[in-house]
């Protein structure tokens, strides 16, 4: 006689066990499987098809009516277990019914995690998990103007979105972390996503905690109100933010239950007679969301219902693609960055292909693709295979075409390439052009090639396949031309990717990152802060200024000291200072006992040994006394250093305390490449030490000589005379386009007199001095960048609380 | 009558503390510096850098890798060992995520007396 074999729930993977039984051995179980929806087993995740009208529901079954009938399987849907009589060996569903067993499988599936927040339960809010759910999206589509959040963008909260808008949905989704799919995607990765996902109109709030659902029984719902205040309006609310594998028979049977049921490696629960499969499982402290594991417990399990009882699972790994049309995605195993890793990293920027294989002892341990993923399933498997990758590891990023094919050198991979094969994709360059040209012409350096084909002379992202070319066709008389780059994350120099900054309209890190090929995922500690201000400085107001990119002391807005205090020194306009403004800082430092006061050699006062905490403390009180900061910690301007001048000077020729408070208010609160320091003395004697600064006004009878490009650092220079000014405004004038000149050419880190060394001081004088239009316009550039950027940070810190996380402790444990 | 604590310390939520940045959690041993990657990962080490005692919850964080503020070490967030050609070690203390909070390994925060 047969065994009876109960199976509860219809889903994948007892689908799938079925037919493994039927299979390996037909007739030795009289099967009965009951299921909670009123349906047989269907091809779950083909929902997202559904959903986005690319499939229909009766395509998506996989066993229908005639298929259980003919295995003679006894069939209960719509009906729940009630429960299970473990003594007994019987089960008994909601209508009473009573079934003997001698094996019995739970393939409960799980549970879409709803969020308790006030709301989760008005009518119109739904997960995304079954044919219902999708039914009542799809319907949304036919109401004018529908709108729907989507709460949680990872896989499936996208999918829902995207089938939405297809729609015609208006469709906002809202996502606790700052990145798409986090768990499944790397930064640059969930930033090409995140673009993609907008490009379809789909709104996208990240860093978005929900508040509450909005609405009434009797209405449904109306909208979503995050916890910073927004509502945003919605006619249905889809949460998407997990799943929790369904446990709930299982525990009230007694078996024992983790986060999952528990199983052994047979798929056996804590009841020798009672299995389990599917997303309800625990194996080895796993659990899992995905079809491919399923199927593959489903395997063993059908083995072990065969007689095969050494069959064993020993758990999965991962892949995952999204369902998303134009949204190419595919994530596989553990991707982040840990010192005995390395990666290799591919941008295609103009396709916007992004691919980084993350290798452990010359394993790939991980991968994450966007926009090209059709070797996600040649690196998953040399990934799944713990193949040692050390042969072809300088071209295996190209995928199967080229790993282990003729050689594994790029030269050769160069040298492989057709002769049509275009090289330069601004300026339509193949291959052949540049190969003729080299041997036609006698070229023997980049400049030459580029000169001659246009190769690699706009965007400059071909340079390296450039000088590989140049490489194979010269052989050993190509000698690479030697430049620095910027640091170890990119070939490209600083001025470089200025260029490219302004080229291309990069506004964002990410951005760059992507669209200049970056070789690591986040960058390191040298390029981003040259990054960050090339962007502002380049795009005042558009670009996004990353604090998290800047130095501590442009952080917080202080000089950090060797034991990990800080200094704080307020603006002295000119040097000058009154009784109030002095009281005002000694009682500052008795009330936050200061221990070191100090005057400084930009002539204002320096207080030592501030704990961070009080920072925003003692701005408040120096701002009531009319402080803002002196920006003693930026790359930007510090001091405008005066002598008295004529109102008090025998010698004096000019107001020089007047024109270097007019100077510092004009130029306060601005980034520039480096430091920026600026003396006005009111006659040759020079008692404000002006020729060596950056920029120095030295007063004379006849009007102000300026100079700029002086150091008293590292390097002591005197300053070099750039041209004499009638009048202070038009000192002014020069000054700000000078300024300007300088924020806009220089590369990061560089004083002044380093960038005078490098573009030379005809070119200055000739957009400074000599061409008025080219004046005019710098100075209305830089103006334009101070209306945004003329800002006190500490009166923000003190008054508006302002990145308060950066003064305050997170917690403390006693 | 016998305590009973938990093996694990919540200092606080995930985004109290910006990505790719650091926040400190006082204790009476001295300040725990708690990273937060680009990838959400968590990592938690004794504030002081082994060079020169600098506060690394200051520096810069890219991949998992804190650079000090002081004198640019680069320390690993996972181990605490100086990156590169410098050499020594910052006491690293188990930290981990979950349902959205911090967690602190409390034996290893209460451990540090010893180091």
């Amino acid at each position: 006689m047969s065994e009876k074999l109960v199976v509860i729930g219809a889903g994948m993977a007892s689908g799938r066990l079925l037919e493994e039984i039927f299979e390996r051995a037909p007739g030795r179980y009289d099967v009965t499987l009951i299921n909670a929806e009123p349906r047989g087993n269907y091809n779950r995740i083909m929902l997202s098809p559904v959903l986005a009208g690319d499939k229909t529901y009766e395509e998506i079954v996989t066993h229908d009516d005639a298929w259980y009938a003919s295995h003679g399987v006894t069939t209960r849907f719509g009906r729940r277990v009630a429960q299970i009589d473990r003594a007994a060996k019987t089960i008994t569903d909601d209508s009473g019914e009573v079934y003997p067993y001698d094996k019995l499988v739970i393939g409960t599936g799980s549970n879409p995690f709803i969020i308790p927040v006030p709301g989760h339960d008005l009518p119109g809010v739904i997960a995304y998990r079954d044919l219902e759910d999708t039914e009542k999206m799809v319907a949304l589509g036919a109401k004018p103007g529908a709108k729907a959040v989507v709460i949680g963008g990872g896989l499936l909260g996208l999918e829902a979105a995207a089938g939405m808008a297809i729609h015609g949905v208006d469709v906002t989704v809202i996502h606790l972390m700052p990145t798409l799919m986090e768990r499944q995607m790397d930064e640059a990765a969930g930033n090409l996503l995140r673009k993609s996902i907008e490009s379809k109109g789909i709104k996208i709030l990240t860093e978005a905690n929900t508040d509450c659902i909005l609405g009434s029984t009797e209405l449904g719902v109306t909208g979503v109100r995050l916890k910073d205040g927004t509502e945003i309006g919605a006619d249905l609310v889809c949460m998407a933010v997990g799943i929790r594998p369904n446990v709930a028979l299982a525990k009230e049977a007694g078996l024992e239950v983790g986060r999952g049921i528990l199983v052994d490696d047979g798929l056996r629960t804590s009841d020798p007679d009672i299995y389990a499969v599917g997303e309800c499982v625990e194996h080895r402290g796993a659990i899992y969301g995905l079809v491919a594991p399923l199927y593959e417990m489903a395997k063993v399990l059908g083995a072990q219902f065969a007689g095969d009882e050494a069959a064993a699972y020993l758990g999965s790994v991962t892949s995952t693609k999204l369902k998303v049309t134009g949204c190419d995605v595919f994530s596989a195993g553990d991707f982040a960055d840990a010192e005995d890793r390395e990666e290799i990293v591919f941008r295609d920027a103009s396709r916007g292909v992004y691919k980084r294989l993350v290798l452990k002892d010359n394993k790939i341990i991980g991968a994450v693709m966007f926009g090209d993923t059709a070797d996600g399933s040649y690196f998953f498997q040399l990934l799944k295979d713990g193949e040692d990758i050390s042969e072809i590891r300088d071209t295996v990023i190209f995928g199967p075409a080229f790993a282990g094919g003729p050689g594994a050198d790029p030269l050769q991979a160069v040298a492989a390439l057709p002769l049509e094969a275009e090289i330069c994709g601004c300026n339509g360059v193949c291959k052949g052009t540049i190969v003729d040209a080299i041997t036609s012409k006698g070229l023997t350096t980049l400049a030459e090639v580029q000169a001659h084909t246009k190769a690699s002379s706009s965007c400059g992202t071909c340079t390296g396949l450039v000088e590989q070319l140049m490489a194979v066709t010269l052989g050993e008389s190509f000698e690479k031309n030697t430049v620095t780059p910027m640091c170890g994350c990119t070939d490209l120099t600083h001025m470089d990717v200025r260029k490219l900054i302004v080229a291309q309209g990069l506004k964002s890190i990410p951005d760059l990152m992507q669209a200049l090929e970056w070789k690591t995922s986040c960058g390191c500690a040298k390029c981003r802060p040259a990054l960050n201000y090339y962007m502002i400085a380049t795009w005042p107001g558009e670009a996004v200024d990353d604090n998290q990119s800047r130095f501590i002391n442009e952080r917080v807005h202080a000089n950090i000291q060797k034991d990990g205090t800080y200094s704080v020194v307020p603006r002295m306009w000119g040097g000058v200072t009154t009784a109030d403004e002095l009281r005002a800082i000694a009682d500052v430092c008795d009330k936050y006992q200061v221990p070191t006061v100090k005057v400084t050699g930009g002539q204002r006062i320096d207080m030592l040994g501030i704990k961070k905490e009080d920072l925003p403390g003692i701005w408040a009180d120096l701002g009531k006394a009319g402080f803002v900061s002196g920006h003693a910690y930026a790359k930007g301007l510090r001091t405008v250093k005066t002598c008295v001048g004529k109102d008090w000077c025998r010698f004096g020729t000019q107001d020089s305390t007047g024109l270097g408070i007019k100077l510092e208010k004009a130029l306060w609160g601005s980034w520039t490449p480096a430091k920026v320091k600026l003396a006005v003395s009111g006659c040759p004697r020079n008692c404000a030490e002006a020729t060596c600064k950056d920029i120095g006004v030295v007063c004379v009878d006849s009007g102000y000589e300026i100079s700029f490009a002086g150091a008293a650092g590292l390097d002591v220079k005197e300053t070099e005379f750039l041209c004499k000014a009638g009048s202070e405004e038009e000192a002014m004038e020069i000054i700000e386009a000078l300024l300007q000149l300088y924020r806009e050419e220089a590369q990061y880190l560089h004083r002044m007199y380093k960038w005078l060394a490098a573009v030379g001081m005809e070119h200055i004088q000739a957009k400074v001095v000599e061409d008025l239009e080219s004046r005019k316009a710098l100075r209305a550039r830089f103006r334009y960048s101070q209306s945004i950027f003329q800002v006190d940070p500490w009166e923000e810190r003190a008054a508006q609380g302002k990145d308060a996380h950066e003064f305050k402790a997170m917690a403390e444990v006693a | 009558m016998q305590v009973i604590q938990s093996d694990w310390v919540d200092v606080g939520a995930l985004t109290d503390i910006p990505v790719r940045g650091a926040r400190v959690v006082k204790t009476p041993l001295g300040c725990v510096a708690v990273f937060r990657t680009a990838e959400n990962e968590i990592f938690a080490l004794e504030d002081r850098c082994p060079h020169a005692g600098g506060p690394l919850s200051n520096g810069i964080v890219h991949g998992r890798s804190v650079t000090c503020p002081l004198h640019n070490w680069v320390i690993s967030l996972e181990s605490g060992e100086a990156q590169g050609a410098d050499e020594g070690k910052t006491p690293a203390i188990a930290a981990k995520v979950e349902d959205g909070r911090i967690l602190l390994d409390r034996t290893a925060l209460i451990a540090r007396a010893a180091a």
